[in-house]
C-alpha cells in the first residue's frame, strides 16, 4: 500500500521536474498559423458553431497551408485580451476575434503584435492590422419575414430576443418588413429574454407569445429552444444562425443561416499571398454571408418562388429591405418614398418600425 | 478494523503545511490518468497548465492581476465568514462597486480631474456602492430576519441586470453605435501600471493592503475577536453580551466593501470601461478562495494565487494542447476537492481502530 | 380563458425543475446539511438523463439515470463533508464548478442528438376537454411527478418515524448520535436523495423541457432552488408556492412584454429575484418561525466521538 503511494508521488514529482525543463511545444514551420476566440463553447447550432464549420471548412480548402487552433468560452472582459496576446505570441499569425466584445481587447494586442493580422466580427473600429468583417443578417431576415408572412394564420408572429442592440433591433425591423411587404395585416410581437443564453427562459417566452396568438416564432438567442418550442405547440418557427430543421422537422419554415466559410478562406489566402488589408466588411446574401435554410415541408411552391425572387432581387442589388416610405412604430417617417437607408444609420438603429408592437425598452 | 479520525488539541502545525501539499500531489495524480486516458501527453499537460503561465513575465503579471479581486473579495468574505454570516452575493456587491467607480469615472469624462483626485474617489465610490449592496442584505437580516445566504444570492442578479440595463441605456457610448458599453475612461481614471510590459496595476498594492488591514482587525482588535468568538461559539458569544447585530453588519459591511473595491480595480485596471459583464464569476470563486485558505489572510493570499493559476492554466491549455475548456473546470474541482479533504488532518488524526469506535 | 389555462400549465412547467431540485435540497438541509452543489447536480442530471435517452431512447430510462447522476456527483459531496469534515460552503460551490465541467466533459459527444423527449399529457377527451380538463391533465408527466415528489417528502418528514429522526439529526446531531442513532449515515443518505431530486431536475430540463444538451443548460436554475429553500422556510408546501411563484413572475413578466409594456426588459427580469426578496422579508419578520423551521445544526459540521 505505502510503497504503491510512494511510487506514485515518485512519479509525479518526476512528472513535475520534466515539466519544468520541457521547452515550450515545437510548431510547425511554414504553415500559416490561425487562430479563433469563441464567445461560448462549440455547442450544435448558434453563433460560435457557425463560426467553427467556417474554421473547420477552411481549413480543409487550405489543406497543407494553414492551421487552426481555437480557445472556446473566453468570457467579453478582462481575460480576453490575455488569451488574444497568448494567441499572437504562440505563433498564430491571422487571429479571428468573433465577437463584439473583443473589440478594444483586440485594438490593444493588435498594438503590441505589429506582425500579427487580426480580424474583429461585429466591431466597428479598425487599426493597421485589425481588420472587421460583419454580414446583413437583416436582409436574411427581411426574406424569412415574407415568408412568416405568408405562413401565418393569426398574422401574429412572435420574436424572442436577448438584448436591444442595434443588430437586434435591425433584425426584428427587417423581418417586419418582410412579414408585412405580403400581408400588410401582419404584426411582431417581442419578446426579450435579458439573456443570451438560457434554454428555459427561451422557451418560456416563446410559449408566452404562442398564448398571446403568435403562430410564426422567430429568435435572436443562441440555442435551439424557440424552435423546440414551436415544434411542441404546432406553430412554424424561422430558425436563426444555424439550420434547426432535426429539432423542429415540422416547425421550422426557413432559417438565416451565417456562412463565414469563404471569408475566412478568403482572408487566409491574402495574408498568404502578402495581400491582406484591413477591410470593412459587410457582406450579404450577394456575397454568399447569409443563406436561406431549407424550406420546411409545409411551405407551398409558391410562397418559395416569392422568397426565391426576392433573394435574387436582394443579390442583384435591386431590393433594399429599408427602402422608404417607412415609418417607425409611433407613426414617425423615418424614410421618404424611394430613400434607402445609410450603413451608418442602419448600424445604429434603435427604433421599431411599423407593424411592431410595443415600445423598444432602451431607444433613445 | 477502519480507519477514524480522532480530534487533535490543537491543530497540527505540520499538517498545515503538510496538507495542501499533498492535495496538488493527489491532483497531480489524477491529472496524470485523465490526461493519459484523453491521449494527451501528462506532462506536456501540466507543463501547459502550471508552467507555461508563468513562464514570461507577462505570465506573471497576469497571475497577479487576477489573484488580486479574488484576494481582496476573499479577505472582506473571511471578515463574515469568520461571524457567520454567509454573505453569498459578492459578484452583485462588485457590479455595484463597478456601477459606483466606473460612473464617477465617466462623470468625469473630459474634464482633467487629476488622477490623484479622482482614482481615490472613484475606489470609496465603489467601497460605499458596494456596502450598500450589502447593507441591504443585512438590514433585511437584522430588522426582518431574513436569510443573508438568500437575499444577498438574490441581489446578484439584480445588480447584474441593473447593470445590463446601463450599459444598454442611460450609459452606452454615445459613439458606439448603440452597442453595449461606456465610453472608455480617460487615462486618468486608470489605475497606474506596477510592472512594464504586463498590465499588472495598482490595484494589487490596494488588495494587499486591504489583506494586511484585516489581519490587524482579526488579531488586534475587541470587534474581530468578538467576531471569532462568535462564530466559534454563539451561544458563549451572546451570554458574554457581544451583539450579532454588529456582526452581522461588520461581516457584511466588509465584503460589500472589499467586493466593491475589486469591482473598481476591474473598471479601472484590465477593462478601462463598463461592459454588460464586469467579472468573470470572482464574487463566488473567491467564497472558494476564502475557504481554501481557511478563512486567514496569508492562506487567502495563497489561495487566491493558486486559483488564478487554475484559470490561467486552463486557458494555456486550450491553446497549446487543445484541451476542452471543460477539463479546467474539471481540474479545478478536483484540486479544490483534495485541498478541503486534506484539510481535516489539520483538525484530526487518522487513526485505525477496531470495530468499534474509541471512546474520547 | 383558454390563455388562462395556457399560462397556468405554463407556470407549473417553469416551475418544475426547481420543485424538484428544492424539494431535494429541502431535505438535506433539514438533516442540518448545506448542499450548495445544486446547479452541478442538475447538470450532471441533465446530461446523464440525455446520454442515456440518446442511447437507449427511453427518456423515463433517462430521467432514472439522471437522478443516478445526481446521486452520484453528490456522493462525492457526501464523502468530503460528511466524512472528511471538510467546509460545507466551500466543498459545495467547488462541487457545482466541478458538476458544470464534468457535465460540459462527457456530453461533448452528445450536443447534435436530438431526442424524442417526455411530450405532456394528451388523454383524448380529459386533457383537450374543458379548462378544468386541460389544467388537471394537460401538464407533463413529470410535472405530475413532481407534485408526488412533493406529497412523498412531505409525508416522510412529517408523518414517519425516519423523517422524525432526519429532523432530529439536523437540529441536534449529538443528542441523536447519543440516543444510538447513525448520525452519519442519514446524512449520507439525505445527501444522495438531495443529489438524485437535483438530477430529477435537471433530466426535467434536459429531456422534457427543452430536449436537447448543451453546456450549462440549467442556466443558473440551481442557485434559484438554493434560495427557495431559505425563502420557504424549511416547508415542502412553500417549495411548491415558491417555485410557481418564481416561475409565474418570470412568465408574467414575458407577458407584460409581449403585450407592450414599455418598460426595459432589464427591470422587468429583474422581478422574480426582487419579489423572492421582498415575500422572503415578509415571512421572515417573525423570528420565530424561522427558529422553528430552521434546522439548528444547518452547515455545521459532525464528527461522532
Amino acid at each position: 500500500m505505502s510503497r504503491t503511494t510512494r511510487r506514485m508521488t515518485l512519479a509525479t514529482m518526476a512528472a513535475c521536474a520534466l515539466a519544468l525543463a520541457l521547452p515550450a511545444s515545437a510548431q510547425d514551420k511554414g504553415a500559416l498559423k490561425i487562430c479563433f476566440v469563441y464567445v461560448s463553447p462549440i455547442s450544435d447550432a448558434g453563433w460560435t458553431h457557425q463560426h467553427d464549420i467556417a474554421r473547420i471548412q477552411m481549413e480543409k480548402k487550405l489543406a497543407g497551408k494553414v492551421t487552426t487552433k481555437y480557445v472556446e468560452n473566453v468570457p467579453e472582459g478582462a481575460d480576453a485580451e490575455r488569451v488574444i496576446r497568448d494567441l499572437a505570441q504562440s505563433g498564430c499569425k491571422l487571429i479571428f476575434t468573433t465577437s463584439f466584445g473583443y473589440m478594444n481587447p483586440t485594438l490593444k494586442v493588435a498594438k503590441q503584435f505589429p506582425n500579427v493580422d487580426f480580424e474583429h466580427a461585429t466591431g466597428y473600429k479598425t487599426a493597421k492590422n485589425v481588420g472587421i468583417y460583419n454580414a446583413r443578417f437583416y436582409e436574411g431576415r427581411y426574406l424569412a419575414g415574407i415568408v412568416a408572412g405568408k405562413m401565418t394564420r393569426t398574422n401574429i408572429a412572435g420574436y424572442v430576443a436577448a438584448f436591444p442592440i442595434p443588430e437586434v433591433v435591425m433584425g426584428i425591423d427587417a423581418f417586419t418588413r418582410g412579414m408585412r411587404s405580403v400581408n400588410p395585416k401582419a404584426v411582431v410581437k417581442v419578446v426579450w429574454t435579458s439573456s443570451w443564453f438560457d434554454p428555459g427562459r427561451e422557451s418560456e417566452a416563446a410559449n408566452t407569445l404562442v398564448a398571446q396568438g403568435a403562430d410564426v416564432l422567430t429568435h435572436h438567442t443562441d440555442s435551439t429552444a424557440v424552435v423546440q418550442a414551436a415544434e411542441a405547440k404546432h406553430v412554424y418557427a424561422v430558425a436563426y444562425h444555424s439550420d434547426m430543421s432535426k429539432y423542429g422537422p415540422d416547425a421550422q419554415i426557413i432559417a438565416v443561416t451565417h456562412v463565414w466559410d469563404s471569408y475566412y478562406t478568403h482572408v487566409a489566402q491574402t495574408v498568404l499571398d502578402g495581400t491582406w488589408k484591413p477591410d470593412h466588411v459587410w457582406g450579404g446574401i450577394k456575397d454568399g454571408m447569409i443563406r436561406m435554410g431549407p424550406f420546411g415541408k409545409a411551405v407551398p411552391q409558391d410562397v418559395r418562388d416569392l422568397e426565391r425572387k426576392a433573394e435574387a432581387e436582394i443579390a442583384a442589388g435591386k431590393l433594399n429591405p429599408f427602402t422608404g416610405p417607412m415609418k417607425d412604430n409611433q407613426g414617425k417617417l423615418r424614410l421618404t418614398a424611394g430613400q434607402t437607408i445609410t450603413d451608418d444609420a442602419l448600424s445604429k438603429m434603435n427604433y421599431y418600425v411599423e407593424g411592431v408592437e410595443g415600445t423598444l425598452p432602451s431607444g433613445g | 478494523m477502519r480507519i477514524a479520525l480522532e480530534a487533535r488539541r490543537e491543530a497540527s502545525r505540520a499538517a498545515i503545511v503538510l496538507a495542501p501539499v499533498l492535495a496538488t500531489l493527489a491532483t497531480l495524480a489524477v491529472g496524470f490518468v485523465v490526461f493519459e486516458a484523453l491521449g494527451k501527453d501528462p506532462i506536456a499537460a501540466f507543463h501547459a497548465f502550471f508552467i507555461q503561465p508563468v513562464a514570461t513575465r507577462y505570465g506573471v503579471g497576469e497571475l497577479l492581476l487576477k489573484a488580486s479581486p479574488l484576494m481582496l473579495i476573499a479577505t472582506g468574505l473571511a471578515v463574515g465568514y469568520r461571524a457567520n454570516v454567509w454573505n453569498i452575493g459578492a459578484e452583485g456587491q462588485l457590479t455595484l462597486g463597478a456601477i459606483a467607480g466606473g460612473g464617477l469615472a465617466l462623470a468625469a469624462g473630459d474634464a482633467r480631474v487629476p488622477s490623484a483626485l479622482l482614482l481615490p474617489a472613484m475606489i470609496v465610490a465603489g467601497a460605499l456602492c458596494g456596502m450598500a449592496w450589502a447593507a441591504i442584505s443585512a438590514w433585511l437580516r437584522t430588522r426582518f430576519n431574513a436569510s443573508e445566504i438568500l437575499t444577498s444570492l438574490m441581489l446578484v442578479y439584480v445588480a447584474n441586470l441593473l447593470l445590463s440595463w446601463l450599459i444598454h441605456g442611460p450609459w452606452r457610448d454615445p459613439d458606439g453605435y448603440n452597442f453595449p458599453q461606456s465610453k472608455q475612461f480617460t487615462d486618468a481614471a486608470l489605475l497606474p501600471n506596477l510592472l512594464s510590459g504586463t498590465r499588472l496595476n495598482a490595484g494589487l498594492l490596494i488588495a494587499l493592503a486591504v489583506v494586511a488591514m484585516a489581519w490587524l482587525f482579526i488579531r488586534r482588535s475587541v470587534w474581530g475577536f468578538e467576531m471569532r468568538v462568535a462564530g466559534l461559539a454563539p451561544s458563549a458569544a451572546a451570554y458574554a453580551g457581544i451583539s450579532s447585530k454588529r456582526n452581522v453588519w461588520l461581516g457584511m459591511l466588509a465584503g460589500g466593501a472589499c467586493a466593491g473595491i475589486a469591482g473598481v480595480n476591474e473598471a479601472a485596471g484590465p477593462i478601462g470601461q463598463l461592459l454588460p459583464s464586469m467579472s468573470p464569476g470572482y464574487g463566488f470563486a473567491a467564497i472558494i478562495v476564502a475557504f481554501v485558505g481557511r478563512l486567514h489572510p496569508a492562506g487567502i493570499v495563497f489561495a487566491s494565487l493558486l486559483m488564478s493559476l487554475l484559470y490561467l492554466g486552463g486557458e494555456s491549455a486550450q491553446v497549446n494542447l487543445a484541451l476542452p475548456s471543460a477539463v479546467t473546470g474539471l481540474f479545478q474541482g478536483t484540486l479544490l476537492f483534495f485541498l478541503l479533504a486534506a484539510d481535516v488532518l489539520v483538525n484530526y488524526r487518522l487513526r485505525v481502530v477496531g470495530a468499534r469506535p474509541a471512546t474520547p | 380563458m383558454d390563455t388562462f389555462a395556457q399560462l397556468v400549465i405554463l407556470t407549473f412547467a417553469a416551475g418544475t425543475p426547481l420543485v424538484f431540485a428544492a424539494l431535494g435540497e429541502l431535505v438535506v438541509e433539514k438533516a442540518g446539511v448545506l448542499n450548495l452543489g445544486v446547479e452541478g447536480m442538475m447538470l450532471t442530471g441533465a446530461v446523464a438523463s440525455f446520454i442515456v435517452t440518446a442511447d437507449t431512447h427511453s427518456p423515463w430510462l433517462g430521467v432514472g439515470a439522471g437522478a443516478l447522476g445526481g446521486a452520484a456527483l453528490s456522493l462525492v459531496f457526501a464523502v468530503l463533508a460528511l466524512t472528511l469534515l471538510a467546509n460545507q460552503v466551500a466543498t459545495g460551490l467547488a462541487l457545482s464548478l466541478f458538476g458544470v465541467g464534468l457535465s460540459a466533459f462527457v456530453g461533448r459527444g452528445y450536443i447534435s442528438v436530438v431526442i424524442e423527449g417526455i411530450k405532456p399529457l394528451s388523454i383524448p377527451g380529459l386533457s383537450d376537454a374543458a379548462i378544468v380538463g386541460r389544467l388537471l391533465f394537460g401538464h407533463n408527466p413529470m410535472v405530475y411527478l413532481s407534485l408526488a415528489l412533493f406529497v412523498a417528502v412531505q409525508w416522510f418528514l412529517h408523518r414517519t418515524r425516519s423523517g422524525l429522526l432526519l429532523r432530529a439529526v439536523g437540529e441536534s446531531p449529538a443528542s441523536a448520535h447519543a440516543i444510538g442513532h447513525r448520525v452519519i449515515a442519514l446524512r449520507y443518505a439525505a445527501v444522495l436523495f438531495g443529489g438524485a431530486c437535483a438530477g430529477l431536475g435537471g433530466a426535467y430540463m434536459a429531456v422534457a423541457y427543452t430536449p436537447s444538451w448543451t453546456e450549462g443548460m440549467t442556466a443558473g436554475r440551481g442557485w434559484i432552488a438554493l434560495a427557495l429553500v431559505v425563502f420557504a422556510t424549511w416547508k415542502p408546501w412553500r417549495v411548491l408556492a415558491g417555485a410557481y411563484l418564481f416561475g409565474g413572475v418570470t412568465l408574467a413578466q414575458f407577458q407584460a412584454q409581449a403585450a407592450g409594456v414599455a418598460i426595459p426588459s432589464q427591470l422587468l427580469a429583474m422581478l422574480p429575484y426582487v419579489a423572492t426578496v421582498v415575500v422572503l422579508a415578509i415571512i421572515s419578520r417573525d423570528a420565530t418561525t424561522i427558529r422553528l423551521n430552521a434546522p439548528a445544526s444547518l452547515g455545521k459540521p459532525f464528527h461522532p466521538e
